[in-house]
């Protein structure tokens, strides 16, 4: 983040993104939406959850639900022993752990304008990613801002048929 | 008494506090004299105050308030502003009563002579009479120019003539400046005060956010995770200063957490003080003369759940005197004091509050409640003649039942008892009544100490761990071998395990949590009871019981009705915790079903379970299964004699045989083939054995209603029964082990 950025905009936390890996899609969550990122952890499954809920992890003491974005962005399972890291949101007052492929650096967006998703992105990728200024196209990669709160609003419907493990 | 020590304690705690706020919201007022808002704030807190001075006896504490409540709403309603010498009144009608409540914490009383109510209460009536300047008239200039030291002048020239003659001063006024009274050198000391050095019961408890409670619980429970896993490395560890400070930290954490809930625990008191008050006003209601009497109200409980049996506790109060205590006339009819009895008691009981709200009234009938229980379709008459007393008892808890036969406004809306229990098994505790007709009614409550931390069976599926709340936890079964196909059978396609003469519906764990049905050896049966609902749950491993920290589980699994919450293991684990109604309902055993379920369950109550046998070449005859501890199948070649008796070698004895054909007086065929088939029956009391009784082999288990005849009654034969549409003579066991020579 430079003077300059926070100059122009008056805000920057907006404009600052937390990036990470999902297979090879780029996405960034808003830094003040982050509270941590982690290695892989141990985890309890739970069984008769829907898919995506991978399962629940300790995180000093609180019990944080790990909810797989590839089964919540439709694509396939990570492959061999790849493990998953976990991106740790807040979102309405629940914290939440993404578990992605891989993460990227923090990086300031500041001067360039989001678009909407395009329209062919599969239908799944879009629903995640931020209504209206959710696409930047950056200088080497395109930044899909994820809604976290959409993100990890799992189905609640019990006894989902893929979801036993 | 005890229990008024506490109200007025409680009393005191929070009039002071009110009384704080007041003299913060009358300055205000003065600056803003038209806050509607700030008034009515004043006016409750006042009303309250004298509610309760009232209903305390505390009548002069009452008398100043009421006055200053009717100035306090003519104010509020308009009819009046306010004016410095109101404000002036109003806050030395604080101060004087801050000073009664110093009076009253001393001494209990508020009669003490050096606080003088009547000048202040003829001041205040002597505003409310001169007649205050109204919002309509505006300021008239004589309230205007009523300044404070005209104020002065004009209560002690009011309270003279004709203000409340009934009660004259008992002491000239002092002036206005009630502070003085509090100041003053308090009394000769009677009850031991000495006027310091005594922690007043405002200074001796804080007020904390109960957010902070709770974060401070969540934190302990963090602490006692992580000093759970030093310990654990600890152990290992050589270094012995490491082993000494884990040990250190391990008692001081114990002792923390310790101390920790407790802040959580409140008196159960706190919730009945409000309860002689609804005695009290429902016994003149209903013309009912009642006694309450109060037991344990010191018992301790985590205040969350204290919240939460408040209705519920205060309903069954309710209940006791709409339903269960007499009018008085009926009562002396009965025999009985017209005075009828309530008392609650509390208690502790195997980590649990037990809480009894008792009545001496005219009892529960069974009779009428089944009565009324077929007459609103709570049940079938069917259902009804399987169940025992109890059970039938049991359906006011059902939903819709009622039996107040005129609907009163105290109880009888047809919400009462299903909600109390529900309500109470929210909460994870269960609710029980018991009941004599004319000699009265016992409810039992019985609540977990704490929500925060409880005691759980841990158990094992697969590769994880799954914890169940204890309370829920009835008792572990494990069945292997011979006994696993006896014990346990397929009703079309579902589970189930004799048990001890009941059925009960079996639920595999692994199933339900999505794995392969249950298969093996043996059996781990956990038994438990949620609701009405009874069942076993199989598991692969039982661990051990431990005290867990319930967490909370997030948005994304609150659907699943099978968690309860999740805590963590002293590995550091995350393990799932079983909501057992939700699992019940989960796996097809829940109250949803209940109605089929129910009907085979109950069955299973009044109706003994009988071992069907073939003697002497088709001829029946039954033994309660209840008395069979095994079968057993001996070659023909292994009996040997013993005088005149048969035996064989069993299990390192001798196991005596009796021919149950000729013990009953037919022809023996039980040698027919190469193996006999022996029922192992073992004699209990102080002459135990063992005997094997010899038959030609076992027909069936029957639950059955026995239906006795005394027809075939001989000697080893009590009488027969139609077993299975066949007669089948019912063996007189005693009589038949007594041929054995082992004294029955």
């Amino acid at each position: 983040m430079t003077a300059a950025a926070v100059a122009s905009t008056g805000s920057r936390t907006a404009e600052q993104y937390c990036t990470f890996w999902v297979a090879d899609l780029f996405f960034g969550v808003a830094v003040d939406e982050v509270q941590e990122v982690l290695r892989h952890q141990p985890m309890t499954p739970v069984p008769r959850a829907d898919a995506a809920v991978t399962g629940l992890i300790n995180l000093r003491g609180q019990i944080v639900t790990a909810v797989d974005l590839r089964v919540r962005l439709g694509l396939p399972p990570r492959e061999g022993d790849q493990l998953p890291m976990n991106v740790i949101v807040r979102t309405r007052g629940e914290v939440v752990s993404l578990l992605v492929d891989d993460i990227g650096d923090v990086i300031d967006t500041a001067g360039v304008d989001g678009q909407p998703a395009p329209a062919n992105m599969p239908r799944k990728v879009q629903d995640l990613v931020c209504k209206d200024r959710g696409v930047l196209p950056l200088a080497d990669a395109i930044l899909l801002v994820l809604d976290a709160d959409r993100a990890v609003d799992v189905s609640t419907t019990p006894d989902n048929p893929g979801g036993t493990p | 008494m005890d229990d008024d020590a506490e109200i007025i304690a409680e009393f005191l705690v929070e009039s002071h506090e009110n009384l704080d706020q007041l003299d913060r919201d009358l300055v205000e007022l003065e600056q803003q004299p038209d806050s509607r808002d700030r008034l009515s704030s004043i006016f409750r807190t006042i009303h309250t105050i004298k509610g309760t001075s009232g209903f305390l006896a505390f009548n002069r504490l009452e008398q100043l308030t009421h006055v200053g409540e009717t100035l306090l709403s003519r104010l509020r309603d308009g009819d009046a502003v306010m004016t410095p010498a109101i404000t002036e009144a109003l806050l030395s009608m604080v101060d004087t009563v801050r000073a009664l409540l110093d009076v009253i914490e001393r001494t209990s009383k508020d009669t003490d002579p050096t606080v003088d109510v009547l000048p202040l209460v003829a001041l205040i009536e002597g505003l409310l009479e001169v007649g205050l300047p109204t919002t309509a008239s505006g300021e008239t200039p004589s309230a205007d120019e009523l300044s404070v030291a005209e104020v002065s002048e004009l209560g002690g020239a009011v309270e003279e003539p004709d203000v409340s003659p009934a009660a004259p001063p008992t002491a000239p006024p002092e002036g206005l400046t009630s502070e003085e009274p509090a100041t003053e050198e308090p009394p000769a000391p009677e009850n031991g005060w000495d006027g310091v050095d005594r922690r007043t019961v405002v200074e001796a408890s804080v007020r904390v956010d109960i957010d902070l409670l709770d974060d401070l619980v969540d934190l302990v429970g963090e602490l006692v995770l992580t000093r759970n896993q030093l310990i654990q490395r600890s152990l290992a560890s050589s270094d012995i200063e490491l082993v000494r400070a884990s040990q250190r930290l391990d008692l001081v954490a114990s002792e923390l957490q310790e101390s920790v809930m407790k802040t959580r625990m409140q008196p159960i008191g706190q919730v009945w003080s409000k309860l002689p008050r609804v005695v009290r006003d429902l016994s003149h209601q209903l013309g009912r003369e009642v006694e309450l009497v109060m037991d344990g109200h010191e018992t301790e409980l985590d205040r969350s759940l204290l919240e939460a049996v408040k209705d519920p506790l205060t309903h069954l109060v309710r209940n006791s005197l709409d339903h269960g205590i007499e009018r008085p006339e009926d009562r002396l009819a009965a025999g009985k004091p017209a005075k009828g009895t309530l008392s609650l008691r509390a208690y502790h009981e195997s980590g649990q509050v037990v809480v009894e709200i008792s009545d001496d009234g005219k009892g529960i009938d069974p009779d009428r409640i089944a009565a009324v229980a077929i007459e609103r379709g709570v049940v079938t008459r069917d259902q009804l003649s399987r169940m025992d007393a109890r059970e039938v008892l049991g359906l006011i808890f059902r939903p819709g039942f009622s039996t107040a036969a005129a609907v009163s406004n105290i109880s009888g809306r047809g919400v009462g008892m299903d909600v109390v229990r529900t309500n109470i098994e929210r909460i994870g505790g269960s609710v029980d009544v018991t009941s004599e007709v004319g000699r009265g009614t016992t409810t039992r409550v019985r609540i977990p100490l704490t929500l925060a931390i409880i005691p759980a069976l841990v158990v094992g599926e697969g590769e994880e761990r799954y914890a169940i709340p204890q309370a829920n936890l009835v008792e572990l079964v494990r069945i292997e071998g011979d006994d696993l196909r006896r014990q346990v059978e397929d009703l079309a396609g579902a589970p189930v395990l004799r048990l001890r003469g009941k059925l009960l519906p079996l639920v595999s764990l692994a199933e339900i949590l999505g794995g392969p049905p249950m298969d093996g050896q043996a059996l781990t049966v956990v038994v438990l009871q949620s609701d009405d609902v009874r069942f076993g749950l199989c598991v692969s491993t039982v661990f051990d019981t431990q005290e867990i920290v319930v967490k909370p589980i997030g948005r994304q699994l609150k659907a699943l009705a099978m968690y309860a919450g999740a805590t963590i293991m002293g590995d550091g684990r995350v393990a799932l915790i079983l909501d057992v109604a939700g699992t019940a309902v989960t796996a097809g055993v829940g109250v949803a079903q209940q109605e089929t379920n129910d009907s085979r369950v109950v069955v299973a109550d009044d109706r003994t379970a009988l071992l069907v046998l073939e003697v002497s070449d088709g001829r029946r005859a039954a033994l309660p299964l209840a008395a069979v501890s095994r079968l057993e199948e001996f070659g023909r070649d292994r009996i040997e004699r013993s005088g005149a008796t048969e035996v064989v070698q069993y299990r390192d004895g001798i196991l005596p045989l009796v021919r149950l054909a000729t013990a009953i007086g037919l022809t023996d065929t039980s040698d027919q083939g190469d193996q006999i088939s022996v029922v192992v029956h073992e004699t209990t009391g102080a002459a135990a054995g063992v005997v094997g009784i010899v038959i030609d082999r076992v027909l069936d288990v029957v639950d059955v209603v026995i239906v006795s005849s005394q027809v075939g009654r001989r000697d080893g034969v009590t009488g027969s029964a139609v077993v299975q549409d066949r007669v089948t003579d019912l063996v007189d066991l005693a009589a038949v082990v007594a041929r054995s020579g082992v004294p029955a």
